[in-house]
């Protein structure tokens, strides 16, 4: 069965739609990444497999919780759909009051009821895992971009969800810190994590994904295997995004020459 | 001024001071800390998606804010006996000053929880955490760092304000200033006094605030 189904999802703010019944399947222990335009839906498609954003209509289903907006969800629905996935924000939104280890253990400790000592002790061994074991007592503030990012991941990771998503984990960062944060993301892969990834990192949705899908307009407008989305795309507006991310400066040469 | 008016300020320090200590000082703590009860319970009121609940905060808040504190007093304590309540002058200021500061804090409470950034809600929900357990846990801790100057400031008005206290015959401060002056008619050494009493208590409490301010603000960037 596959993790995440999303069928005939629409979005609208205002008059606006955003997303435009959309599908998208997500397999256990795949990696997908959504690549696509500014503006072109893929943070609000993200947000409706947590609940963050609301579909106008259609149906998500994330493990065995399914939610048809036909009818206003209850209460406990979302609760139960928002509690399948971790989420990882572009800009991290830790708890600036608390320690990194702090961020990490407030779920497991304050809505799971964990032990605190067993959860600062899960806690220690995930931002190990991350790379940031000796930062435990820092605040956010004393953090690096890239350090904060992968704190966020280690917060999300702490909950045991069964979905991990990403909305540009990577976007705000300084470049050289951009390799800890997707190092970190492909090592989750390598494990087995059912990951959805908000992406601009053609590189890294190449060497990481098994799915990339192409939103432009709020549709998905191709989508496949990362070899044949991003190696040969069949649709030219995949073709004209990826001229344009791969190489920014291409169409002012074009226009020039 | 003759010796007489240097031994009978002398004389003063002692119940004046003790005035600030029975009267001023406890009616400015217990107010305060009522008051920002009130203030927390109107400013959640005040955000409610319920209409009616969030109407009733905005009148009280603007009842409060549009009246004088002195006509909140005499009120509580002058004209409620007509309705057959009597309340006796002590627990009649600190009930007009706690709905006072309820009425005042609770726009500096609801403005420093409009200063957290929506991002600190959603990363909450995303970590399975309710209304109530985010205000508590992410929220509030994080709206006390802002909502510390405003505050202050209301509190060391309230230290002044109790003053107001010595028109129903609470004892404190200026009511024992005004005990003594009256029948030795030295109105301006104990009136001065009393004013150097306040200004000291007021000049601690900025420097108390100073220092809360830097322990809220510890995890902002070092
Ligand atoms: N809360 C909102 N209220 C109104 N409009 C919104 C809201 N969130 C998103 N939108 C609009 O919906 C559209 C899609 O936004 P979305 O954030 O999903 O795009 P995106 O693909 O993630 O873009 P980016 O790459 O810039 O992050 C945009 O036109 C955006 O302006
Ligand atoms: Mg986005």
């Amino acid at each position: 069965m596959s993790v995440v189904s999303v069928r005939s999802v629409r979005k609208a703010f205002g008059g606006h739609v955003v997303l435009h019944d959309v599908n998208l399947d997500v397999t256990e222990g795949s990696v997908t990444t959504l690549i696509g335009p500014s503006g072109s839906g893929k943070t609000t498609l993200l947000r409706c497999l947590n609940g963050l954003a609301l579909p106008d209509a259609g149906i998500v289903r994330v493990n065995d919780v399914t939610i048809d907006y036909g009818a206003k969800p209850s209460r406990e629905a979302r609760k139960a759909l928002a509690a399948q996935s971790g989420m990882v924000f572009q800009a991290h939104h830790l708890f600036p009051h608390r320690t990194a280890l702090e961020n990490v253990i407030e779920g497991p400790v304050y809505v799971q009821k964990e032990p605190v000592a067993q959860a600062r002790e899960r806690g220690m061994a995930l931002l190990a895992q991350v790379g940031l074991a000796e930062k435990a007592d820092s605040y956010p503030s004393q953090l690096s971009g890239g350090q904060q990012q992968r704190v966020g991941i280690a917060r999300a990771l702490a909950l045991r969800p069964t979905l991990m998503l990403f909305d540009e984990p990577t976007s705000a960062l300084d470049p050289e810190t951009v390799g800890d944060v997707l190092t970190v993301l492909r090592d989750l892969a390598e494990q087995g994590w059912t990951m959805v990834v908000v992406t601009h990192e053609i590189r890294f949705a190449e060497q990481v994904a098994d799915h990339v899908a192409f939103l432009d307009g709020g549709v998905i407008v191709e989508e496949g295997p990362p070899a044949q989305v991003l190696g040969d795309p069949t649709e030219p507006r995949t073709r004209r995004f990826l001229r344009r991310v791969l190489d920014p400066l291409a169409d002012g040469r074009e226009e020039q020459a | 001024m003759d010796a007489g008016v240097w031994e009978l300020l002398l004389n003063s320090v002692g119940p004046l001071v003790m005035g600030a200590i029975v009267g001023t000082i406890p009616l400015t703590v217990l107010s305060f800390v009522f008051g920002l009860a009130i203030a927390l319970a109107v400013a959640l009121a005040r955000m409610s998606a319920n209409r009616l609940v969030a109407s009733v905060a905005a009148v009280y808040i603007s009842i409060i804010r549009g009246t004088p504190l002195l006509v909140q007093l005499f009120i509580i304590f002058y004209a409620l006996p007509m309705l057959g309540v009597v309340i006796d002058p002590y627990p009649s200021a600190v009930i007009a000053f706690s709905l006072n500061v309820g009425g005042y804090a609770a726009e500096a409470i609801r403005g420093s929880i409009l200063a957290i950034p929506v991002g600190q809600w959603e990363a909450a929900r995303t970590i399975g955490m309710g209304y109530t357990l985010t205000m508590r846990r992410v929220i509030l801790p994080q709206a006390m760092r802002v909502a510390v100057p405003p505050l202050s400031n209301t509190f060391i008005s309230l230290v002044k304000d109790t003053s107001l206290a010595s028109s129903i015959m609470v004892t404190e401060l200026l009511r024992r200033a005004q005990e003594i002056a009256a029948p030795s008619y030295q109105f301006l050494a104990l009136y001065s006094l009393a004013a150097l009493i306040y200004w000291l208590i007021c000049s601690v409490l900025s420097l108390g605030q100073q220092r809360l301010e830097r322990y809220l603000g510890r995890y902002v960037t070092v």
